[in-house]
């Protein structure tokens, strides 16, 4: 009997540290759930960016200390924030003119299918009985300036999250720019997946293998820096 | 004299006819109407549109709209979390529709309807599943699919301040779809935390202008759905 070994990479954190390294100084940001709201605990010294959250903030910080949570103060996904000075509240025909209107300059999503074109599937799987909700997901990819994501490489099933089509819904096309994985950093050009960074202790063709559509090597490679 | 303020919860809903279409204010329980919610429960009215960004959690407010059987369609954004049981249920048994919106379109087909837009472009769902059967434009070498503004019978709203003018100031991010709900429906019934003389607002500060407000409700100590869902009430 053999016996694999799994391949970890990155923790969460580490592709959340990555990631925030290229969110630029003064960008107005939008976070998706999950591993991408862990980004704003990286960003590198000296840059200031701000938050934005759908529900209708600019300018929100971190979590409250327990028994301090205001149940009408809180981030899209509905847990309790805090605000900073020079924070700014808005109705939610204001907060989507700041995303459809192109006024957002970089998110940060989740996914459960990027495509080499960077189509982008994150909010319905092809179950039967799933109850379709979509959220603000489908606004902040055909309006905010960069749209990146942080995900796994593989499903918990160990299926390719980036592949040559989405079999799930798609919530936009051709709106990925750059994929941060626990493998790699991965950009979507015109000639589909090009790999620019490699995670720590993973090997290129082991990376292709896990990964569900032609992967070109960039010439300058380089190992993530987390 | 104008005086839109009305004394109880119960009198603000007292004519929401069965078959209406009802603009529910609140992002998850921030802004959450509640104790107008209830009232609505209790006035009975039956075979509702409701258009809100979610489904409500546990039995209590909107949830509990939903399971006493007086919705028969959501138009929302996001119809679950991990604590809506009722719209779920509903929704898998064929017992309720759902018109699932994304909540950048959902909020401008509002804003839409209350500023007398009756259609609008935008690039939203192009390409995607929810946007199969609309027309669909060219602008600018850009596609984009036509969505139209929303107009409703009612609107039950969660503020903070409020005066006999109907002008409001809302509580941090309970502000959310509660302006545009407002301008939308034909009747905007706003439940305020605290009531005040006209001039207690300043003109500089008011968020929503009174002319969009048909009916104010002093609630001075509202609940907030977490903490009832938390401790297990359900309602009626």
């Amino acid at each position: 009997m053999t016996v694999s070994t799994a391949i970890v990479g990155l923790s969460r954190e580490q592709m959340a540290r990555r990631a925030a390294q290229d969110i630029p100084d003064g960008a107005y940001v939008n976070l998706g759930i999950g591993i991408p709201e862990l980004v704003a605990g990286f960003i590198p010294a000296g840059r200031e960016v701000i938050y934005h959250t759908e529900n209708g903030i600019l300018g929100f910080g971190p979590p409250p200390p327990p028994g301090e949570e205001d149940p009408e103060l809180i981030n899209a996904g509905k847990k309790p924030v805090t605000i900073k000075p020079g924070s700014a509240f808005f109705h939610h025909a204001d907060s989507f003119a700041m995303i459809r209107g192109g006024h957002i300059d970089f998110c940060i999503l989740g996914a459960m299918q990027v495509a080499q074109n960077g189509d982008l599937a994150n909010w319905l799987t092809n179950a039967p009985d799933a109850i379709p909700a979509v959220g603000g997901a489908m606004d902040l990819v055909m309006g905010a300036g960069n749209i990146v994501v942080v995900t796994e490489h593989v499903t918990r099933e160990g299926a390719p999250k980036l592949v040559e089509k989405c079999t799930y819904p798609l919530t936009g096309l051709g709106v990925v720019t750059r994929i941060f994985t626990n493998l790699a950093v991965i950009d979507v050009t015109k000639a589909g997946f090009v790999l620019r960074e490699i995670a720590p202790g993973v090997d290129v063709e082991t990376l292709k293998s896990l990964t569900g559509a032609p992967l070109a090597v960039a010439d300058d490679l380089k190992t993530v820096s987390v | 004299m104008i005086d839109k303020q009305v004394r109880s919860p119960a009198e603000a809903v007292a004519d929401i006819a069965d078959g209406s279409t009802v603009l529910i204010g609140g992002f998850g329980e921030a802004g959450s109407p509640i104790e107008l919610i209830h009232a609505l429960i209790d006035h009975g009215a039956k075979d509702l549109t409701v258009i809100s960004n979610n489904t409500g959690n546990g039995r209590v407010g909107l949830a509990a709209l939903i399971a006493a059987g007086q919705v028969r369609k959501m138009v929302c954004s996001y119809p679950r979390s991990s604590n809506s049981k009722v719209f779920p249920e509903l929704y898998r048994a064929g017992k309720i529709e759902l018109e699932l919106v994304p909540q950048g379109t959902l909020a401008e087909r509002i804003r839409a309807g209350g500023a007398g837009v009756p259609a609008f472009y935008t690039p939203t769902t192009v390409g995607t599943v929810l946007a199969e059967g609309k027309e669909h434009k060219v602008f600018e070498g850009r596609e984009y699919v036509m969505e139209r503004g929303i107009k409703a019978d009612y609107a039950l709203v969660k503020a903070e301040l409020g005066d006999r003018f109907g002008n409001l100031t809302y509580n941090k991010a309970a502000r959310n779809f509660g302006p545009i709900m407002c301008s939308a429906a034909r009747v905007a019934i706003v439940q305020v935390t605290r009531f005040v003389e006209p001039g207690g607002i300043d003109p500089e500060a008011v968020v929503t202008p009174g002319i969009f407000v048909s009916r104010v409700v002093e609630v001075p100590n509202a609940a907030h759905e977490s903490v009832l869902v938390a401790q297990g009430v359900t309602y009626p």
